[in-house]
């Protein structure tokens, strides 16, 4: 049964080309359909807004604009949400931030809407090295209120593309914002993509909630006050529905070398590629060490994870923070397997080699072999 | 034979106002309702409130509006007109929607010449919060959080964005008006009907500021509080057009 | 000639009293009629009055001036 990645693959008949992780992204949009691009620039992405300033000045009805503010941003996507558009920003983590009330703004107000984060060391300015330390940001929430975002958690840059591409339907599909949560790495780095076939923007289902102009039609509004305790409740109610529908319908994830392991290793992103690596070199020695690899990180395989510790005792989560996602694996598995965390922080990136000596430490430690 | 020659504007749903007695919000909802009609926008326009006291113009307008977090309408109308260039856009802002929080979204969607329209309501206060002090209040005035009255020291100086907005290329039309009595009002509407078509011209940015009365946060009443703005608030900002890169025979 | 008529709507009416500070005439005043918000309602003192002895010119001072809307003008 081919994974949602291996299937949009399939569909593929354009050659590769190589390129680079930040103009893969402006890419993928734009052939989903994207032609409303609004951002500022902030190292590791800005070749993103470089590259879509060309591409969209090349295309008719494309709007570009380097905005004031990455604030400034995220309120021109709202805008042309509401229009009916396919939008977009990218920024980094302290751009990121300053998006936070803008993605609670587009959950209430029920917007569809891709915001990319290549995630850089923090916090404050931090650096530019890649880290993977706005995991809570990106699958809390972020901002104030009750809601969630679809986080997607690419790990190489032909799955960049696949889930940047992605991220537009899904994001129509459920009126919510859907955040790539890249990092430093993945937008740099170069490697083979092959891009699908552009979106037929006429083809795309009409939306009937847009603001337009109340031609032929009443007049509609799109808020999100709700002065009525009442009425804020239900809207919440509202939003979790969606949300556990998301939840259903959109988890996904890998595994590797899962099938007989006595360790499970949960990575995503640039720290899953790196996992992959030192699984290979202790697989090598003997050790029987698998990974999962959440692909979506809001909604969590929760119940991947859970299933497996009826099997596996042993998890490690590696990750380039502080530890973050290793809650949602403790959440995930109720106690009932022991969790052991290795994170490195501030943009400090292990090889695959170091990694297989923690892991097959800690392997040792547990008396696994 | 008696002909009626005054009524309640089409494009305003029947709602009563919630705004105070005496409120220049109600009165500028009602001009911008005359505008729609008579320019037969109603279809066409798209309108992004503040948040403040006309948070809920929505409730006001028969039309397309969008809310957006304070300050940030000048954005939100960018991102609205750039998908859709060939309709109206608009945006009501008060003083401190505009000119405190929403300062660079404004300063900036005038400087890139964005084809939409302002609405500045100007009333020197920051109202629905309780009366705070605003960018414009003036030196002297006495508010919430400028107790005893502006001072230059503790407070800084007001804020005059229109003046400032008037230096950018990218600013068709700046006017500052009033809706303290008739004729300021007549002047008001004239002036915010030269706004929208200079966006239907596709001239550029156009923004009107219109000097309002808040009576319930400057404590006085509806009366008073109108020839306060004549007769104090209109010498710290004065009446009159500060840019106009049309026609000269359309000076009035 | 005056030939005008304002109609009030009395329920509308926040008694804010600008309509009374700008008619020419003074043909506006305070009443002691409370409507249902609370507020007394502003009267056109000539309702009750014939056309020819009527000064009211329907200029619309008044209606133009009211927040509420609450005034319609007539003007032969």
């Amino acid at each position: 049964m081919p994974s949602p990645v291996q299937k949009l693959r399939l569909r593929y008949t354009v050659p590769k080309v190589l390129m680079r992780g930040n103009h893969t992204v402006a890419e993928a949009a734009v052939r989903a359909g994207c032609r409303y691009y609004f951002g500022y620039p902030i190292t590791p992405q800005n070749e993103t807004p470089e590259y879509m300033a060309d591409r969209l000045s090349k295309l008719e009805g494309g709007s570009f604009i380097q905005a004031e503010s990455e604030i400034a941003a995220i309120n021109m996507v709202i805008g042309a949400s509401m229009a009916g558009g396919r939008a977009m920003t990218s920024s980094s983590s302290p751009g990121i931030s300053l998006k936070q009330e803008g993605m609670s703004f587009l959950s209430a107000l029920e917007l569809p809407a891709v915001i990319v984060n290549m995630s850089r060391g923090g916090p404050g300015l931090g650096n530019i090295a890649p880290a993977q330390s706005d995991y809570f940001q990106a699958t809390r929430g972020g901002g104030h209120g009750d809601y969630r975002t679809i986080v997607l958690g690419p790990s190489s840059v032909q799955e960049l593309a696949d889930l940047t591409f992605e991220a537009f339907d899904l994001a129509d599909t459920y009126r919510t914002p859907v955040v790539i949560l890249g990092d430093g790495m993945l937008g740099q780095m170069m490697e083979p993509v092959e891009f699908p076939p552009d979106v037929q923007l006429k083809k795309l289902p009409p939306k009937d909630w847009t603001l337009t102009g109340a031609r032929g039609r009443p007049s509609r509004i799109i808020k999100s006050l709700l002065l009525d305790p009442v009425e804020e409740e239900e809207h919440n109610w509202k939003l979790m529905r969606k949300y556990e529908k998301i939840a259903k319908e959109e988890t996904r994830w890998e595994t590797f070398e899962s099938d007989d392991a006595r360790m499970l290793v949960v990575a995503f992103g640039t720290a899953a590629r790196i996992a992959k690596g030192a699984i290979k070199r202790v697989r090598e020695q003997g050790l029987k060490v698998g990974l999962v690899r959440p692909i979506s990180l809001w909604p969590f395989p929760t119940r991947v994870i859970r299933d497996f510790s009826k099997k596996v005792k042993h998890f490690f989560v590696f990750e380039m923070n502080m530890g973050q996602m290793v809650e949602d694996v403790k959440l995930a598995l109720e106690g009932n397997a022991e969790v052991h965390f290795y994170g490195r922080p501030g943009g400090i990136i292990l090889t695959p080699l170091e990694l297989s000596r923690v892991i097959g430490s800690q392997y040792y430690q547990k008396r696994l072999g | 034979m008696m002909k009626k020659v005054f009524s309640r504007p089409k494009s305003l749903k029947k709602t009563a106002f919630h705004y105070c007695p005496g409120c220049g919000h109600s009165i500028i909802h009602r001009l911008i309702g005359e505008i729609i009609d008579e320019m037969e926008l109603q279809e066409n326009i798209i309108g992004v409130p503040p948040a403040g006291c006309a948070v809920l113009a929505y409730d006001y307008f028969d039309i397309d509006m969008g809310e957006a977090a304070h300050g940030r309408a000048a954005a939100v109308a960018t991102g609205l007109k750039r998908v859709l260039p060939d309709r109206v856009v608009f945006t009501y802002q008060g003083d401190g929607d505009i000119a405190a929080i929403g300062t660079a979204e404004t300063i900036h969607a005038a400087s890139r010449g964005e084809n939409v329209t302002t609405i500045f309501v100007n009333n020197a206060v920051y109202g629905m919060t309780g009366g705070q002090m605003a960018p414009t209040t003036i030196l002297g005035q006495s508010t919430t959080t400028s107790p005893g009255g502006r001072n230059e020291r503790r407070d800084g100086y007001p804020v005059k964005l229109s003046e400032m907005l008037a230096i950018s290329d990218g600013s068709a039309y700046i006017e500052r008006t009033a809706v303290s009595n008739p004729a300021t009002i007549l002047k008001t509407k004239k002036a915010m009907t030269k706004a929208f078509r200079y966006q239907v011209e596709k001239k550029g940015f156009s923004l009107v500021e219109v000097l309002s009365a808040c009576p319930t946060n400057w404590k006085m009443s509806p009366v008073d509080s109108c020839k306060w703005i004549d007769d104090v608030m209109s010498l710290h900002f004065p009446l009159g057009v500060i840019k106009d890169s049309g026609d000269k025979k359309d000076a009035h | 000639m005056a030939a005008g008529f304002i109609e009030i709507d009395c329920e509308s009416c926040k008694d804010c009293k600008l309509c009374i500070s700008v008619c020419p005439h003074q043909l506006i005043n305070s009443s002691e009629q409370m409507n249902q918000k609370g507020y007394c309602s502003v009267r056109f003192t000539e309702k009750e009055k014939k056309k020819e002895e009527r000064k009211c010119t329907g200029c619309g001072l008044c209606a133009i001036t009211c927040p509420e809307i609450a005034i319609e003008v007539y003007r032969a």
